[in-house]
């Protein structure tokens, strides 16, 4: 690959690259998720026996870090591009190396680093060890050796890779307003920045998250999301209607990743208090470990028919 | 006799855990080694940031032969006990022999253990200490079941001979031992074969490696003092972060980068902690204007460009990092100067401090009451305590201390001026949380000693009413520091301040006060004061005022070291023991009555003399609380009392006589009570 000029240069060199380290290039998940970890391929994947290998961009919402599009390197809607092996193979490491190597960044100029951070997600009842690694003092990935994932031991262990893409993208391509960096090739003959496609609708969100999200519905729908989890779970694992075994742990860990959305714009408003929040996160963390409990009696999960 | 290599080659290891994890592969592996029988002359332990080693030197080729006798069960015992000594010692009974003994014949058993070889031993114990290695935190990968600090890739362990070197039979989970290891994983990547210590030291400084953290951490700060001097500058002392440095590098680069002009007013803190938090950086200083101008990095490694791309990139990420540290400096500073801070001290009323004492507004409520009333005792101005007390954590939600929670207090000093406070109120707000530690600097500015005291008291006090007191090695909340903190500003500020006064609930207040005297008696020990002496003092009246009781305490342990002090005690414990046994023994107290008049020997009307000097002065000197004249006039009783027993027998005949000479001690025992209660005394 040649050096990427533009943001999407750089998803679609991790693509290609990692589609040919042979994971599966899978698309976004259809939900609004906080992080690309809550991605089932990767939340419910990390669980049970069966290898997999997959790769993906995952667009994430984070509601406290709107900046009505004002702020250079803050938005409340970003990409994270996400890679889990499993069993982690012995070479991620140089895997992972090769990949930088993909989006123009020469290991013989730079100073690539692995700095200790242990990653914990408290509402997936899920850490794992490993790194964040950093490019010139800069902070480029998050690389972890998932341990735990809804309170199960994982074996085989994940591999997961994080790129934090624009902030990536903006170091690669050299920009310091992420606003300006731009999105398709600037010889494009429509050239678009990352701004041009994303300003407008960062301060849109940004009003209604802070201001305007009607707290009563949003409350209520946490409740309903809860609820619904839990009555999926519920249902005997034996479909009268196919008579096949049949656990639904994705539609019930669909309703999880509502909670947790909820939960995120719930905070944006600013109606959680310090101590209702540890309880929020203990609710969200119940389903998650539920859905983690279903997942394993699928046969996706490693459960023997 | 053969050297021994250890190699154990790991993906990036953490660079706080380096440093241990080398002393325990050292004392784990070595340990294991002479347990065996296998003694070696000579340890080194090393750590990079991939690579755990240990080098012997002086290791025995194989563990000596040993021969044990048992001495076993006496010929003709039953067989239950002869088939259990064979099975304890391990041996056939045919192989006993019978020996001649006091009593008789008796069964011994000899047991000979032939040597083993080193490989075999170091084989063994390796596989244990990789397998039972006390990480602080390991994990698992791919799909193996052996847990390491990060994934383990290679194992290099072997015993160099003059003839090559001998590769450790050794797998532990499918990773074979070799004696091969690879150089710096960007510079020099690939693997390399070595025979021993020096030749592997030495490869891998070819391989840009180096190998010892002493010398990456020397090397480190060499280059960056030099480099700051050549610029006129200085660098900023920072044990710590050169220690996580050099765990970070296996190949020390240093770089020194100007900061961009537009974030050089920021506070010389808030630069020196968002360079250290974030990036790792030393801070640079000009030593004329103090001011913190450039930052120094370490690089992993050389570059075509002698580092000039890691220098622009290190320099973009810091400028983007200050940009947000300015950022927070400016909003902050307009609160304090617009809005004197008012809705920072607002929002405080949504901070919990704990869920069962309320939020730090409540908390800042308490503190501030107790700085006013604490203030008259300190010399400090009560509107100033309580003002510096009612916005001492107002910067607690300031956008700065959210982001670097280590820079409260010193943020709120800045902003408190800001606000237009006065220097004593805003210096009280940067040092109230102080002493952090023993060593910790105790503030002496008296509003400051104020809001300090005031800011621990309530602490303890508040933890102590919901039942939250530290138990074991458990102190969530630090108390005991917070109780030390209390000790040490009343002794240095030398404070009289009765502590029970501030404590509220009566029945707390004396385990509180327990509490308070248990972490006197662990300050006190360093300073080199005997438990017993503390408790001696601690026995008296007003043993809450602190300044009063080490002042006791202080004197009466520098008079116990006189040969005066040490013979009185013993004269006190004679008179004590005597009264005691007569009082137990007639059931009354003798306190009182002692008459010259009933006196049959001069040593006895001596005494009486004495005591009638002595008395008045030691109660003076205790009346001044001088303790080291009341003192001195007890030594003044020694020579007396010792007269008075060489010549006097107390129990005499004459019920008249005893009498008097009973109480005659009881005056002895009531003069040296009221200095200190020397029955607590050891000895």
């Amino acid at each position: 690959m040649s050096q990427p000029r533009c943001f999407q240069d750089i998803i679609l060199a991790l693509q290609s690259y990692w589609a040919e380290a042979g994971c599966a290039v899978l698309q976004p998940y259809d939900m609004e998720v906080g992080a690309g970890t809550f991605h089932p391929a990767t939340t419910l994947r990390a669980l049970g026996p069966t290898r997999w290998s997959a790769a993906y961009v995952q667009p994430s919402r984070r509601p406290t870090d709107g900046r009505y599009g004002d702020s250079p390197n803050r938005w409340q809607h970003y990409y994270q591009f996400q890679v889990i092996i499993k069993p982690s193979p012995p070479d991620l490491q140089e895997l992972y190396l090769g990949s930088l190597k993909a989006i123009g960044i020469d290991t013989d100029l730079h100073d690539i680093r692995f700095v200790e951070d242990d990653w914990e997600s408290p509402t997936l009842g899920a850490w794992g060890l490993g790194w964040e690694v950093w490019c010139d003092g800069m902070e480029v990935s998050q690389f972890t050796y998932f341990q735990q994932v809804g309170g199960h031991d994982c074996h085989p262990v994940s591999g997961e890779l994080t790129y934090g893409l624009e902030r990536l993208a903006m170091y690669v391509l050299g920009y310091d307003d992420g606003n300006a960096m731009p999105f398709n090739p600037p010889d494009s003959p429509i050239p678009l920045t990352y701004g041009d496609v994303f300003r407008e609708a960062e301060a849109q969100y940004a009003r209604w998250n802070f201001d305007v999200a009607d707290t009563e519905t949003l409350l209520q729908h946490f409740k309903d999301a809860e609820a619904e989890c839990a009555r999926i779970l519920a249902a005997p694992a034996d479909d009268p209607k196919t008579g096949r075994h049949i656990v639904m742990a994705q539609p019930a860990y669909d309703q999880a990743i509502k909670a947790s959305h909820v939960f995120n714009l719930l905070d944006a408003r600013g109606v959680i208090s310090v101590t209702e929040r540890q309880a929020y996160i203990g609710r969200v963390r119940a389903l998650t470990k539920m859905c983690a409990d279903a997942f394993l009696q699928t046969a996706a999960g490693g459960h023997a028919a | 006799m053969p050297d021994l290599l250890i190699e154990l080659f790991s993906e990036e290891i953490p660079a706080r855990m380096q440093a241990r994890a080398a002393q325990d592969l050292r004392q784990r592996v070595t340990d294991g080694l002479v347990e065996a029988g296998l003694t070696y002359s000579h340890a080194g332990a090393f750590a990079t940031p991939r690579r755990l080693t240990l080098a012997l030197e002086g290791v025995l080729d194989r563990s000596p032969d040993t021969r044990e006798e048992r001495k076993g069960p006496k010929v003709g015992a039953p067989d239950k006990a002869i088939e259990g000594f064979l099975r304890g010692a391990g041996v056939a009974r045919e192989d006993l022999e019978v020996r001649d003994d006091k009593k008789g014949q008796v069964y011994f058993a000899v047991i000979d253990r032939p040597g083993r070889p080193a490989a075999e031993i170091v084989a063994e114990v390796l596989e244990d200490t990789i397998r039972n290695f006390p990480w602080p935190k390991s994990m698992r990968w791919g799909a193996g079941t052996l847990r390491w600090v990060r994934p383990l890739h290679r194992i290099l362990c072997i015993l160099p001979r003059e003839d090559g070197a001998e590769v450790v039979p050794l797998t532990v989970d499918g990773i074979t031992a070799g004696d091969v290891t690879e150089g710096h994983r960007f510079m020099a990547p690939g693997e390399i074969r070595v025979t021993g210590f020096e030749d592997y030291a030495a490869k891998l400084k070819r391989a840009k490696v180096v190998l010892d953290p002493e010398e990456r951490a020397d090397a480190i700060w060499n280059d960056a003092t030099n480099m700051a001097f050549a610029a006129g500058l200085e660098v900023v002392e920072d044990r710590g972060l050169l220690s996580e440095v050099a765990g970070l590098v296996e190949w020390p680069v240093v770089l020194m980068g100007k900061i961009d002009e537009a974030y050089l007013d920021l506070p010389p803190e808030v630069l020196q902690t968002s360079m250290r938090e974030h990036q790792k950086f030393f801070s640079v200083r000009d030593p004329k204007s103090g001011q913190i101008t450039r930052f120094i990095t370490v690089a992993n490694r050389e570059t075509a460009d002698d580092g000039a791309t890691i220098l622009s990139g290190n320099r973009r990420v810091l400028s983007a990092r200050l940009a947000d540290g300015a950022f927070f400096w400016q909003n902050d500073l307009r609160v304090a100067r617009d809005a004197k801070m008012q809705p920072w001290i607002d929002a405080l009323a949504d901070v919990t401090f704990h869920a069962k004492l309320g939020t730090e507004a409540d908390r800042v409520a308490r503190i501030a009451a107790l700085a006013r009333e604490l203030a008259p005792s300190v010399g400090a101005d009560p509107d100033a305590a309580e003002q510096a007390a009612r916005i001492a954590k107002a910067d607690l939600v300031s956008e700065m201390v959210y982001e670097f929670p280590e820079l409260q207090g010193v943020m709120g000093r800045y902003y408190a001026l800001e606000a237009g406070f006065s220097a004593a109120i805003a210096d009280a707000v940067a040092e109230h949380y102080a002493p952090l530690g023993p060593s910790d600097t105790v503030p002496t500015a008296p509003v400051s000693v104020a809001v300090s005291l005031a800011e621990k008291i309530d602490k303890l006090t508040g933890f102590w009413a919901i039942d939250e007191k530290p138990t074991g090695s458990k102190d969530p909340f630090a108390l005991r520091r917070a109780a030390l903190g209390v000790i040490r500003l009343v002794l240095s500020n030398d404070l009289r301040l009765p502590l029970s006064r501030y404590f509220a609930e009566p029945a707390e207040a004396s385990d509180l006060l327990a509490f308070f005297h248990d972490r006197l008696k662990v300050h006190l020990r360093d300073e080199g004061i005997r438990h017993d002496v503390i408790d001696a003092c601690l026995a008296m009246p007003g043993n809450d005022d602190l300044t009063l009781l080490v002042k006791r305490a202080r004197a009466l342990a520098d008079f116990l070291k006189t040969d005066d002090g040490e013979n009185l005690l013993q004269g006190f414990k004679r008179a004590n023991n005597i009264l005691t046994q007569a009082e137990e023994k007639d059931g009354v107290e003798y306190s009182f009555g002692a008459d010259v008049k009933f006196a049959e020997t001069d040593e006895e009307r001596a005494l009486f003399a004495a005591l009638d000097a002595e008395g008045p002065r030691i109660e003076a000197a205790m009346q001044a609380e001088d303790f080291g004249a009341a003192m001195g006039a007890l030594a003044q009783l020694r020579a007396p009392i010792d007269a008075f027993f060489e010549a006097v027998q107390v129990n005499a005949d004459a019920q008249v006589v005893r009498r008097n000479r009973l109480n005659l001690l009881s005056r002895i025992r009531r003069l040296c009570l009221d200095v200190a209660d020397l029955t607590r005394i050891e000895g």
